[in-house]
């Protein structure tokens, strides 16, 4: 049975700095992050936290532990996110959300924070040593760092079921979710341009490992809500996104296919043969439409299988509704958007300009080429390709295509705003970010699926929140609104833990 | 396994197709290419000088 696709992004920044200073990106990345939170800062909480944990049932042994986030700097927000330095980079994690349009605010949200603490780190340093962030996910030179998403998924759902159907869908869903890159990792190979900066970083199909040997599906199983009922997907093949209609549709789409595996919804085994050497090859195919080899002996093109899982979907929306992936209107919206991206995609990915932001990237890249007389080995055009993705926004070439009016929008500038420093109100994010906004000087730690208050007298209070769906305005804001301190509200919700 | 194929496609051949068919009247045309110029140099303004220094100095270690 399907659940509620809650679901959340966390996306590492490419950070450098420009003009002196110390260069140690840990040391960057904290600076950054200090300068936003300045005195506001709110520490995480690290106890249930067990990232060895794996899906197909086993904990690894500590001999080959993967990495654990170092505990650096590390906050939360009151938009319900968590702001960290996560090994080398910024990290922004988005608060949970139950829709596609609720977590593309809550994404941009966080380009805007990013720009936001490297305007104060300006302020703070001088000029000397700007540091500065992209958000995109490789440096061109064999080092990626990711863009994952997750999604709350049934417990109960058979994990072979989740990764054969899985597999196909992450090697088709770059068509209209890559970022688009110059050149590849590979520098002998020799290609243009390509689909997805995150394709060339993958070798396995299936594990838990995130910096080597990536698998396509991840099986980290770590869901910080009631393990009994829930697992959480964590999914770190895709590309970070500044369209807006890439990253709802990355996250739209993936929703409702995740809530079809949970209902045995998918009808056809659309397994592709070699999926590894797919993603690649998907990943270079401009037109979408070459033909891969099927488990079956099939053959069909990526437009093919996402039509596919698209008629699928479109049924599965008919007779089960889409309730669990963000509710009937969303939903709709995804099918709607979902259909005219193919179609399009069909006819001429090139007319996808403005929209996507692999074809955007693309067509930047072409003016440039015809009208500087360049090839594509050009260092102008690596330097446009991250230059793309510059977080200032007076430097993000994205931004001033956004000015000059080439890019699609779903948000207004003030929905961004406002998810800025507000939770969302549907999910136990809403908890977490008015509590920090009314308490800030009384919460001592929060992480995922808690808070722990410092009430003044006695032990430390640790409110449990376990269950992502509670903790809602609908559920919440009257007890929040009738307790003038945190003293109250830990004695209405009862006997502490 | 036969050897793939190396050539990248690209979806370039059918725009070229396409916008012969459906060529603008050449005053819209000459207007669409006046703010094209424009947006690129305005874009070169705010590119960072020495691009081939820049983009080698990129280097990020560490990551997920």
């Amino acid at each position: 049975m399907s659940v509620p696709k809650v679901c959340g992004i966390e996306t590492e920044y490419g950070v450098s700095r420009r003009g002196g200073g110390d260069d140690n990106p840990v040391v960057a990345s904290s600076l950054l992050i200090n300068a936003y939170v300045e005195d506001k800062r709110v520490g995480w909480d690290f106890e249930d936290e067990t990232p060895a944990r794996d899906a197909r049932g086993f904990t690894r042994d500590a001999s080959n532990p993967p990495d654990v986030e170092t505990h650096l700097v590390n906050t939360v927000l009151t938009n319900g996110a968590r702001y960290y330095v996560d090994h080398a980079h910024p990290e922004y994690s988005t608060p949970e959300c139950t829709d596609a349009l609720s977590l593309l605010r809550a994404d941009k949200a966080g380009e805007r924070i990013i720009a936001k603490s490297m305007e104060l780190a300006r302020l703070a340093q001088g000029a000397v040593g700007e540091i500065v962030t992209y958000k995109n996910n490789s440096d061109g030179k064999g080092n990626s760092y990711g863009c994952h998403e997750n999604y709350l998924m049934d417990r109960n759902c058979a994990f072979g079921e989740i990764v054969k159907n899985l597999l196909p869908w992450f090697v088709t869903r770059q068509i209209f979710t890559g970022a688009g890159k110059v050149g590849s990792e590979h520098a002998r190979e020799g290609i243009e341009f390509q689909m997805s900066a995150r394709s060339d970083f993958f070798e396995e199909e299936v594990g838990l490992e995130t910096t080597i040997r990536r698998p396509i599906v991840n099986t980290r199983d770590e869901p910080h809500a009631m393990s009994s009922q829930y697992r959480r997907l964590h999914v770190i093949v895709g590309d970070a996104n500044l369209c807006e209609l890439s990253t709802f549709l990355k996250v739209g789409t993936t929703a409702i296919v995740l809530a079809m595996i949970e209902d045995n919804a998918i009808e056809n085994d659309l397994s592709i043969y070699e999926p590894v050497r797919a993603l690649r090859e998907v990943s270079r195919d401009l037109t979408c439409g070459s033909l891969l080899e099927l488990r079956n002996g099939r053959s069909a093109s990526p437009l093919d299988l996402q039509w596919e899982f698209f008629k699928s979907a479109q049924r599965y929306a008919a007779r089960t509704g889409l309730e669990d992936c963000g509710g009937e209107i969303v939903g709709a919206e995804v099918l709607r958007r979902w259909e005219e991206v193919l179609s399009a995609l069909e006819v001429d990915p090139l007319s996808l300009d403005g929209r996507l932001d692999w074809v955007t990237k693309y067509c930047l890249l072409e003016q440039f080429r015809e009208r500087d007389g360049v090839t594509w080995d050009n260092p102008k055009l690596a330097l446009i390709d991250l230059q793309y993705h510059d977080v200032r926004p007076e430097r993000s070439l994205y931004e001033r295509l956004v000015r000059a009016g080439k890019i699609e929008r779903i948000l207004t500038e003030e929905e961004i705003e406002q998810a800025v420093s507000q939770p969302p109100h549907d999910t136990r994010a809403y908890f977490r970010g008015e509590c920090l906004r009314r308490w800030p000087q009384s919460i001592v730690a929060a992480n995922w699926d808690s808070i722990v208050f410092d009430v003044g007298s006695g032990s430390l209070q640790r409110v449990p929140m376990m269950d992502p769906l509670k903790g809602t305005r609908h559920l919440v804001e009257a007890l929040l609104n009738s307790c003038e301190t945190p003293i109250e509200l830990i004695e209405k919700l009862g006997t502490p833990h | 396994m036969p050897e793939r194929e190396q050539i990248q496609k690209t979806p370039q051949k059918r725009r070229e197709e396409e916008s012969a068919e459906t060529s603008a009247p050449s005053s819209q045309g000459e207007k669409i290419k006046g703010e094209l110029d424009e947006l690129l140099d305005e874009i070169d303004s705010v590119l960072e000088t020495n691009a081939e220094e820049f983009v080698k100095s990129y280097i990020q270690k560490g990551g997920e």
